[in-house]
């Protein structure tokens, strides 16, 4: 899922609701670390939906409530978001070390107040990462509306990461246009 | 209430940000790209982060010598996965010329950081650890980053941060007997919490700081991150908090003497009560120790409830100190074996059961009541068990009754011990 076109304009997915506080602990937990991918994969997140890593497929959309992604540093809570197809997440807001690594490792997350309110599971979201926008289709007795929310922006040093893929290309740009990055990075 | 004015002094992480961004003055809510003087690395991630230089060909650290690397979580290693990970890990600790490493047996990276005066006062520190603000009980703006960002760091030196707002914590007044360090900032979890806490610098200021020494101020500092905190900041060498005239984005005023013995309950580390609510409540873990409360005097508090005392049948008790020097000490001064006697595990020094890594993971319907820092749900091992967090003395009363008990039930005897302790020396 890395973008190489660094086209991280706008995405579109299904949305897998979820709520308050979940931990990198629930997103990575700590006894799998040195299992094989495949293995720590299967427990993304069990604890919060079960189902989840099983059915989550490319290109849709984690939507959770305030303070997603709580706890440690690991940046296996975003990777395995990725890994398992993830497109972005959006949430009613971002614990600071989860919405440093998402963008580190190339996963866009945005911090949206409301989105977990306005989001049913299973919605089609609309996700405009550079103009901090959300928007979601809802079915009403008078057929769908479009609900449009602001989020976050994502500043520019960030969305920099980002549009490479995450700092390990943004990183191997540099080295590889430097020769020696460890001196001229700056 | 208007915007900061030009010459305001500055909080205590706007001071460290603006020197290390090299500017005159920052405010909330922008993005400087910093000069970080110190880089911790533990062995999860040492190896992700030194691989990845090596696969996008970064030839060289920056300054090597600014970087710590410290193997603490799967120490000794329990699988043969871990010890492939950490053999890889010191071939490129070497491979760089990292020379400030710390083996296994030496201790949890934090404790380490401070007992081996890797930072200073006023500097900023990154580290592959959420609990990197526990350098703040030293006046270091210290945060937890991703192994990316340590890559890119360790690469160029810098790293961009957002400076955050400051919630200003004043202190006043002193604890009471068996109320620590650790049921105030548990305190502040429930009455600042990540609400007010999130992505925000905490600074702790007023007399109360000078009641607490420097062991005290590395718990509450470490649980900074807890209630989302980027630094937890207390003042000393040239870093000041509290300061007239900064700009603060919430004041809250505790006074320490009115403070009783608290306790997290599941599966949230903001779900605070007194003691006394939970008391009585049945446990099958005990664990003492992590970078929040594994320390000398954690263990010194604990052992002199627990002193010619047994725990209960059918409770297991953990300890593990925070780092070898913490182990030489209180082996010396007898407290590993009151704890030895009384029926504890003592382990070597790591951050093992508190993460959920290995040695005192939980099985489905068991509980644990820890001094560690977080008790979401699956933290120790199975999803459907369940954690409390407590100070030191609560966890030793406790293990001694097998249920949670209000460790003021043993302020006599802790008196009474404290003073045969001064007897002897």
């Amino acid at each position: 899922m890395s973008n190489p076109s660094g086209d991280v304009a706008r995405l579109a997915g299904r949305a897998w609701l979820f709520g308050a506080d979940i931990s990198t602990d629930m997103l990575s937990p700590g006894q799998y670390v040195h299992d094989p991918p495949e293995v720590r994969l299967r427990h993304v997140l069990e604890s919060a939906r079960p189902e989840f890593a099983g059915q989550v497929r490319a290109g849709d959309i984690v939507v959770a409530g305030p303070n997603f992604g709580c706890g440690s540093s690991r940046e296996s809570a975003p990777q395995h978001l990725k890994d398992l197809g993830v497109a972005a997440v959006v949430a009613d807001s971002l614990a600071r070390i989860f919405a440093r690594n998402a963008i580190a490792i190339g996963l866009p997350a945005l911090s949206c107040p409301g989105v977990s309110a306005a989001v049913a599971d299973g919605d089609v979201v609309d996700v405009y990462i550079v103009a901090g926008v959300v928007t979601v289709e809802q079915q009403g007795s008078e057929g769908s509306v479009r609900r449009e929310l602001e989020a976050d922006r994502i500043p520019e040093p960030m969305l920099d990461v980002l549009r490479h893929g995450g700092i390990e290309p943004l990183l191997a740009a540099l080295a590889e246009a430097e020769g020696n990055p460890a001196q001229d990075l700056d | 209430m208007g915007g900061p004015i030009a010459d305001a002094p500055m909080t205590a992480a706007e001071s460290v940000l603006a020197r290390a961004a090299g500017v005159p003055r920052v405010v909330p809510g922008e993005y400087v790209v910093a000069e970080v003087d110190a880089m911790m690395m533990h062995d999860i991630f040492a190896a992700d982060v030194l691989g990845m230089l090596q696969r996008v060909g970064v030839r060289r650290l920056h300054d090597p010598s600014r970087a710590s690397v410290v193997f603490d979580h799967m120490v000794p290693a329990p699988s043969v996965a871990a010890a492939e990970h950490q053999a890889a890990a010191r071939r490129l600790v070497k491979r760089y010329g990292i020379e400030a490493f710390f083996e296994v047996g030496r201790g949890i990276c934090h404790q380490v950081m401070v007992e081996e005066g890797r930072f200073r006062p006023g500097d900023l520190v990154v580290g592959t650890d959420s609990h990197s603000t526990t350098y703040g009980a030293l006046g270091a703006a210290g945060c937890g980053i991703g192994s990316s960002e340590m890559a890119y760091a360790l690469a160029t030196g810098r790293l961009w941060f957002k400076v955050p707002e400051t919630v200003l914590v004043v202190l006043e007044g002193r604890l009471q007997p068996m109320v620590t360090a650790k049921d105030l900032v548990l305190y502040l979890m429930r009455e600042v919490g990540s609400a007010e806490a999130q992505y925000r610098s905490v600074e702790h200021g007023g007399p109360g700081v000078a009641t607490l020494g420097l062991p005290e101020r590395m718990t509450v500092a470490n649980m900074g991150v807890e209630m989302g905190a980027k630094f937890s900041l207390f003042p000393a060498g040239d870093v000041d908090t509290m300061r007239p005239g900064a700009s603060y984005a919430a004041t809250h005023t505790v006074d320490l003497g009115s403070l009783a013995p608290q306790v997290a309950v599941p599966h949230h580390v903001e779900n605070v009560v007194g003691v006394d609510e939970v008391a009585g409540v049945r446990l099958d873990q005990v664990f003492l120790g992590s970078c929040t409360n594994g320390r000398l005097e954690d263990l010194r508090q604990a052992a002199r409830i627990m002193r010619g005392r047994r725990i209960a049948s059918g409770v297991r008790m953990v300890v593990t100190p925070a780092s070898s020097e913490v182990y030489r000490q209180a082996l010396a001064e007898g407290i590993l074996s009151d704890l030895v006697e009384a029926g504890a595990i003592v382990e070597g020094p790591g951050c093992g059961p508190c993460f959920g890594g290995h040695m005192g993971l939980l099985a489905p319907g068991e509980r644990c009541l820890g001094t560690h820092n977080r008790n979401f749900r699956g933290r120790m091992g199975s999803p459907e068990a369940e954690i409390y967090l407590g100070s030191p003395a609560t966890a030793a009363a406790s293990a001694l009754a097998g249920e949670i008990t209000d460790p003021r039930s043993f302020a006599a005897a802790d008196e009474e011990e404290a003073g045969k302790e001064e007897d002897v020396r």
